[in-house]
């Protein structure tokens, strides 16, 4: 009975509204944690797995032996690869395509790369303007590459201890 | 430049005077909308509008340009006519009750001694717009949403009205600038204080009046996606939205008329006599205004919506006991002449 009279005369004052108006009125003063996207970026690891690569060495020869592992390894079958015997005798890929609507983006082809060819950067915005784009063929995966090759190398660095 | 006013004609006088309070009430409306879209923003750790001009700054005019540009689409099977006029019936009576409301010291459009019942008409006015709005769109939603607002009006209404009447038995007027003149004295001798509880129902059957967070079952958009204005687009729709931020300033105004004494100054008037800013005058309605406005916006950002079932418990079997209780109390109190309220 004294239970329910208190209970009634808590409601009656409003208590809980008032501290749950104390929280929000708290909050209008606290730091903000909005990114101005386009002007601020939010800190990225080394390791985000963002729009594909195909590297080179220094040398400006391609990295990829075609050896199929990403192939094989990729769990939406995303990569298709064919590949035969280059002029010189090595062993070159002659299709190497990634198309983008079935990447998952697990990485699983980065990892299994022996030579570090296949990596994915930290580039994430991206877009397709015709039918077709997000098949990424060999050229375009080599000149994306090309085009971030620092960024790649230094992300690389950055988690080479923990790789 | 005063013999030029008193040669225009009465007609024109009063038109140029309507003007007067309209336009800065439709500006207030519009930046209204982003103070609210800033301060709910705010209070969730986030900055709301801040792309268009300095600090989002022209982010309403943005809107307004959007919305006029918009199609009006009408339903096939509206009724046109209705589907048209009911927005304006919601704007309507929000603009027309500034009519008898005083800004300062006979600074007032209409003095009529019946202002308050003025006031109480035209704010039940509003309520038709919504609910016409929802028959004409032929749509269920608009139709829940109109049978929702009416049931809520129909119970607040009459708290509201109680609420209204334990001011007038305070004031002994239900002229407005009497009400606020026999609230003179301190913040300590406004009417806040000893009608207190009413303060809270009115300013409570306020929020549900206009439809706000948390009673805003009859726009309900999580529940019955935009309620009473689902087919409204473009024009229509805008008005719809002024009509809501006008009578939300309305209230606030109205709050701040009744039960914080108006243009009076908080101190007492023997302290502040002539006194730059501190003794009476309009700003200190508009300070109070604006206080009742950020209540409104605050409310929306802390509390959830109402079940439709505790609306009606909150409003039969809670408030309206209450005001009769203290509409009881208040009359006592006027009769044996309790200080320092009654006591002259």
């Amino acid at each position: 009975m004294l239970q329910r009279m208190r209970d009634y005369l808590r409601s009656l004052l409003l208590i809980e509204l008032f501290q749950g108006l104390g929280v929000t009125g708290r909050y209008l003063f606290k730091t903000k944690f909005t990114v101005q996207y386009p002007e601020e970026r939010a800190p990225m690891s080394p390791r985000f797995r963002g729009l594909h690569a195909l590297r080179r060495y220094e040398n400006g020869e391609e990295r990829c032996i075609a050896c199929k592992l990403c192939e094989a390894t990729c769990p939406a079958l995303a990569i298709t690869i064919e590949a035969e015997p280059r002029a010189d005798g090595t062993r070159r890929t002659t299709l190497y395509e990634i198309d983008l609507f079935k990447c998952i983006y697990c990485g699983f082809c980065e990892e299994s790369c022996p030579v570090d060819s296949i990596v994915e950067t930290s580039v994430y915005e991206y877009c397709f303007e015709q039918r077709g784009e997000h098949i990424m063929t060999k050229e375009r995966l080599l000149a994306i590459g090309d085009q971030y090759e620092a960024e790649i190398a230094a992300a690389r660095a950055a988690d080479a201890r923990y790789r | 430049m005063i013999e030029l006013w008193n040669s225009l004609p009465e007609v024109i006088r009063i038109l140029l005077k309507i003007v007067v309070i309209l336009g800065p009430l439709m500006g207030l409306v519009a930046y209204y909308t982003l103070a609210e879209r800033k301060i709910i923003g705010y209070m969730q750790i986030r900055i709301g509008p801040n792309r268009v001009g300095p600090r989002g700054l022209l982010q309403p005019i943005a809107d307004a340009l959007k919305l006029m540009m918009k199609e009006i689409v009408l339903p096939t099977r509206a009724d046109k006519v209705l589907f048209i006029i009911a927005p304006m019936l919601t704007l309507g009576p929000a603009l027309a009750a500034w009519a008898v409301f005083p800004f300062d010291e006979g600074l007032v459009l209409a003095d009529i001694d019946a202002g308050l019942l003025y006031i109480l008409a035209l704010t039940s006015l509003g309520v038709y717009g919504v609910i016409i709005a929802g028959w004409a769109s032929n749509s269920k939603y608009a139709m829940l949403g109109a049978m929702r607002s009416a049931a809520q009006i129909v119970a607040y209404e009459i708290a509201m009205g109680f609420a209204l009447v334990g001011v007038l038995i305070a004031a002994g007027s239900l002229n407005l600038g009497d009400i606020v003149r026999a609230q003179e004295g301190s913040f300590l001798t406004w009417f806040w204080l000893p009608l207190l509880p009413l303060f809270g129902i009115y300013f409570i059957s306020g929020l549900a009046e206009t439809n706000r967070a948390p009673f805003d079952v009859a726009e309900g958009e999580s529940e019955i996606v935009a309620g009473f204005h689902v087919e409204y687009s473009g024009m229509t729709f805008a008005v719809f939205f002024l009509g809501e931020y006008a009578n939300m300033i309305l209230i606030s105004a109205l709050s701040a008329l009744m039960f914080l004494g108006g243009w009076l100054s908080p101190l007492p008037a023997s302290w502040v006599d002539g006194v730059f800013l501190l003794d009476d005058g309009f700003h200190w309605l508009l300070l109070k205004t604006f206080f009742f406005m950020f209540l409104f916006l605050w409310f929306r950002a802390t509390f959830p919506r109402y079940r439709y079932d505790q609306i009606m418990r909150l409003g039969w079997k809670v408030f309206i006991p209450i005001t009769i209780v203290w509409i009881l109390v208040v009359g006592l109190a006027v009769v044996f002449k309790l200080p320092p309220w009654w006591s002259a």
